[in-house]
């Protein structure tokens, strides 16, 4: 039953992955794309990766899938000219066979993985009480490997800085995305005065709970920003604009806090981002805290895109 | 005290990224001169880093949150880390000294975008570079990667028009999927290990498939970021577009990056899973693209566009020490050949970043850089052709430039194991540099038929500054002899060694007569020559073609380290 | 065959049904697509990875997994770069190609604007 269920799971799997490459129309692979994510979720939780399964489902398939489909759209004009591009039968051969070469490897790799598996499971174990945290990976993604989540910040705010330098010089500081109207009686309107309460709940309670259960600041973030982008979607809030010092005070505020965190752990405890003894839960959870915003308006100014127009409302 | 000494690594990473950050809250002129004291305190941290390792010896290392791998992650530089940390830092500090004059932001002023950008991405790519230099943990190293790309990519598509913004994103993708087979190997080494800590791994790794997967892909992911031909893809268009400064920070130090990586991955992650087969592959593309790169290179109109192939040549040249520094029982090793590379590497950073420079004032002077119009500029602008001419003289070894040692140590190497192959491609490198360094100086020298119109008067402090960079590269050799055998480096004034500098300059008249464009038809088969190559590689940079080749070195390589495997 | 290997060699397949994606689509679009498809490939093979190591009482080894959101949220990051890139390239040049001229033919540039 379950070997069954994990077979057709692959099965469903690997004909969306096609259907995403080879579906004629940009719009419909980006569809089959999303529908891919949902999948991969339950994937994840069959691997016993529940946290992964929350984070792929809110960024790999939410915020990615929402960001395609909004590409897809714009960028209806542009097919036909990608079609004439396309190249002949002997690249696609040549092509199909490098791929299924690297399959065949990647799949002979899998088949001599060593057995018993090397794993770091029982280290984390023996060291996570030190921690004060009582899921793993949280101890993981704060203590062990915390400096991997300070760059993951980092890296999220230079793709948005990356994404502000495309901006058209006559809009620099500018609001991004277009201005939304706001239709008071219509269903966006609705949904977006109804959501963002329950949301915002949600998103915090996620937040919550991921240092002692599956959760965390970036399942957490997501679900924030998905209430921001609701809202601004409906035209209840306009995108602000990219020159407002709040703004960038907030998006600095998780990194910084971070660092100030790591150097207190640098002075007190003798190592960056070393928690002193008894202190450790009450730092991760400040530097969790301090994240939150910052992770909430970078995933949803990511997905506004580059500044359209100037700063009056 | 230790400890403090120890933490400048940490420090070395966060001193740019929070000169970024703070920057980016103060906005405008402000976060200009943040950037721009942040230059020194970076220097200084590189040098300190440097002065603790001359001192003690050891390795340096940091155990980040105290916990040691294979929990934890450890930071660790070795004298590798600290030249190259030390080298980017001379670099950027020069480049921003170059950039206040195209990127100024009037205190006051509103904000303008170009310049802005420009100084946080300055301080993102050092903090990023720094940070792939010092980490030691495989993952690290990805996310590490994964910054660099963010942020040179933006630097590429700065002036916002079309070509550029295309190049910037033909980078992006190119640079990801290089990305994603680097991810795909160190997923495997963790299956196959059960660690990403670069030393953990040393002791662990043995040679069998999923090791010989894990180089394969590692290393050609690796190099598509690093742009080694046939994977050079991306790099002509996205370094020519790019504004003059940004240009230097590219091909002088972005690239330098991912090399570096390969350098840490094969020699010390897997020594003795990387094969001699596979090396001389390795080596042999690198002297493909020194040809190609050259060729390309002399049948260009515009200068930056010249520069930017020079690059792919000179990358070429980073990759020819793989196959000397095996020692007798077949195993990488930390020697002679390994500083020789090193040297290589930081000449062409200095040097290249002067080229582009210099290049970039001659755009901005004259409005334009059509070689064939170049001509009465080294009247009009003295400084900047003796900066482009220095760094020319730098990249083709002429001594005492640092390329000129590397070269001997490698041709040492090369007489010492039997390799005649590498002797020549050694040799013969210099004549296809000197093509197209001549090609420029001739066209500089020529006498203008009118006077030459400036459009703009350069700053002399950027001139000074491309002036600086080239002779630090030409003068590198006084400060490399310290630590080379003594017996590498026979009298460099001796009547042969002028004699060959001579025959490379001669040779690289002969290639530029022969195989440059011109307005009237070349000679005969010389100029067929020229124009294959250039359909040659024009095929090459098409993504099918580049992509497919990606997979298909990666089969290679993969195919390699297995045959040549001990048994 | 148990079910991390399944995974595994599932994982095995998106790789390669991504890069054929990668190479042969000419649409900017469709190659962010691929490129995910392979991303997501990558990442459910360090979980398969993770899960084979499941010990002390966790359902896999915390670490992989750990590292595997750190992956999910880069790649998100990749995506909304190429993503920004490629709308201000449809904007500003019209066209999304990412062929272009052989350099020796890009004409010269008339000056700064």
């Amino acid at each position: 039953m379950i070997v069954a269920l994990n077979v057709g799971l692959v099965a469903l799997i690997l004909g969306l992955a096609v259907w995403a490459i080879v579906a004629r129309e940009p719009f419909a692979a980006v569809v089959g794309f999303i529908a891919y994510g949902l999948l991969l979720t339950l994937v994840w939780v069959q691997l016993h990766g529940i946290d992964v399964a929350l984070t792929e489902a809110a960024i790999g398939g939410g915020l990615t899938g929402a960001l395609l489909i909004g590409a897809a759209t714009r960028l209806r004009g542009t097919e036909a000219e990608a079609r004439a591009e396309r190249p002949g039968p002997a690249t696609r051969w040549l092509a199909a066979a490098v791929s299924v070469a690297v399959t065949l490897a990647l799949a002979a790799c899998v088949l001599v993985l060593p057995v018993p598996a090397p794993t770091l499971a029982p280290e984390v174990a023996a060291h996570m009480a030190a921690t004060e945290v009582g899921n793993p990976i949280t101890s993981v993604l704060l203590a062990f490997r915390a400096m991997d989540t300070l760059l993951e910040a980092i890296v999220l705010l230079f793709a948005l800085i990356g994404v502000w330098s495309l901006t058209p010089d006559r809009f620099w500081g500018g609001r991004p995305g277009l201005r939304q109207g706001y239709d008071a009686n219509g269903i966006l309107a609705y949904a977006a005065r109804l959501l963002p309460p329950i949301g915002i709940v949600a998103g915090i309670y996620i937040f919550w709970v991921g240092a002692d259960r599956p959760g965390g600041k970036f399942q957490g973030a997501t679900i924030l920003a998905a209430m921001w982008l609701l809202v601004m979607m409906a035209g209840l809030a306009d995108a602000p604009p990219i020159r407002r010092t709040w703004l960038r005070a907030l998006l600095v505020a998780g990194p910084l806090a971070f660092i100030a965190v790591g150097l207190v752990g640098a002075v007190r405890a003798g190592a960056f981002l070393a928690y002193p003894p008894g202190l450790a839960k009450p730092l991760i959870l400040a530097i969790e805290f301090a994240l939150m915003p910052t992770l909430t308006l970078i995933l949803g100014l990511m997905l506004v895109g580059t500044p359209q127009r100037g700063d009056t409302p | 005290m230790r400890a403090m000494t120890e933490g400048l690594l940490v420090l070395a990473v966060l001193a740019p990224f929070v000169g970024l950050l703070v920057g980016l809250v103060l906005g405008g002129g402000r976060a200009q001169r943040l950037a721009l004291l942040t230059l020194p305190v970076g220097l200084v941290i590189a040098a300190g880093i440097a002065a603790t390792l001359v001192r003690s010896g050891e390795t340096l290392v940091y155990l980040l949150g105290g916990w040691a791998p294979p929990l934890g992650i450890a930071l660790r530089a070795d004298g590798l880390s600290a030249v190259m940390l030390l080298a980017v830092a001379v670099v950027i500090c020069a480049i921003g000294v170059y950039a206040r004059a195209d990127f100024w932001n009037e205190a006051g002023a509103p904000e303008a975008r170009a310049p802005f950008a420009f100084w946080l991405l300055l301080l993102a790519v050092w903090g990023s570079l720094n940070l792939v230099f010092v980490s030691g943990d495989l993952f690290t190293l990805y996310v590490a990667l994964e910054l660099l790309t963010f942020s040179a990519v933006p630097l590429v598509c700065l002036d916002g028009r079309g070509e550029t913004l295309r190049a910037a994103l033909r980078y992006l993708l190119f640079a990801l999927a290089g990305s994603l087979l680097y991810l795909l190997g160190a997923v495997l080494l963790y299956g196959g290990y059960g660690t990403l800590d670069i030393s953990l791994l040393a002791g662990r790794i043995r040679p069998e498939p999923i090791a010989w997967a894990a180089a394969a892909l590692m290393t050609v992911g690796l190099l598509a970021k690093t742009a080694l031909f046939p994977l050079h893809i991306w790099l002509p268009p996205a370094h020519a577009g790019a504004p003059a400064a940004a240009s230097a920070v590219l091909s002088a130090l972005v690239v330098k990056g991912s090399w570096f990586l390969v350098v840490r991955l094969w020699f010390d992650v897997m020594p003795g899973v990387v094969t001699m087969p596979s090396a001389q592959m390795l080596a042999g593309l690198g002297a493909a693209a020194i040809v190609v790169g050259s060729v390309v290179a002399l049948r260009q109109e515009r200068l930056k566009l010249l520069v930017a192939y020079s690059t792919i040549a000179q990358i070429g040249y980073l990759f020819l020490m793989f196959p000397l520094a095996f020692d007798a029982a077949g195993r990488l090793v930390h020697g002679a050949v390994l500083t020789g590379g090193l040297l290589q590497a930081v000449s062409h950073a200095t040097a290249k970043a002067g080229m582009f420079m210099a290049a970039g004032l001659v755009y901005a002077a004259l409005g334009h850089d059509r070689i064939a119009d170049l001509a009465g500029v080294a009247r009009a602008m003295p400084v900047t052709v003796l900066a482009f001419a220095i760094s020319g003289l730098a990249l083709m070894g002429v001594v005492p430039s640092g390329a000129y040692l590397a070269k001997k140590i490698m041709l040492d190497a090369a007489s010492g194991t039997g390799q005649w192959w590498w002797t020549m491609v050694l040799q013969g490198g210099a004549v296809f540099t000197a093509g197209y360094v001549v090609l420029v100086l001739v066209n500089v020298l020529r006498r203008p038929s009118g006077p030459v119109q400036l459009v703009k008067r350069v700053s002399r402090l950027s001139e000074l500054a491309a002036l600086g960079l080239a002779l630090c590269s030409l003068s590198l050799a006084f400060a490399a002899l310290g630590p080379v055998p003594g017996k590498v480096v026979s009298d460099p004034l001796a009547p042969g060694e002028l004699g060959t500098t001579l025959l490379v300059f001669l040779g690289g008249a002969l290639l530029a007569l022969g195989l440059a464009r011109r307005a009237t038809a070349g000679i005969g088969a010389a100029f067929g020559v020229g124009v294959a190559f250039e359909q040659a590689d024009a095929f090459l940079r098409r993504w099918p073609s580049a992509s497919i080749a990606l997979l298909t070195l990666a089969a290679l390589f993969g195919w390699l380290m297995l045959a040549g495997a001990p048994a | 065959m148990n079910v991390p290997t399944l995974f595994g060699l599932c994982a095995a397949a998106l790789v390669g049904i991504g890069l054929y994606g990668l190479i042969v689509d000419p649409h900017p679009l469709r190659k962010i697509l691929a490129f995910n498809v392979v991303g997501s490939g990558v990442f459910v093979l360090f979980g398969a990875i993770a899960r084979r190591g499941a010990a002390a009482g966790m359902g896999g080894d915390p670490v992989p997994q750990a590292l595997l959101i750190t992956g999910i949220v880069v790649a998100f990051s990749a995506t909304a770069l190429a993503v920004a890139l490629l709308k201000r390239l449809s904007d500003e040049a019209g066209s999304v190609t990412l062929s272009s001229d052989a350099p020796a033919r890009a004409k010269s540039d008339a000056g700064h604007d």
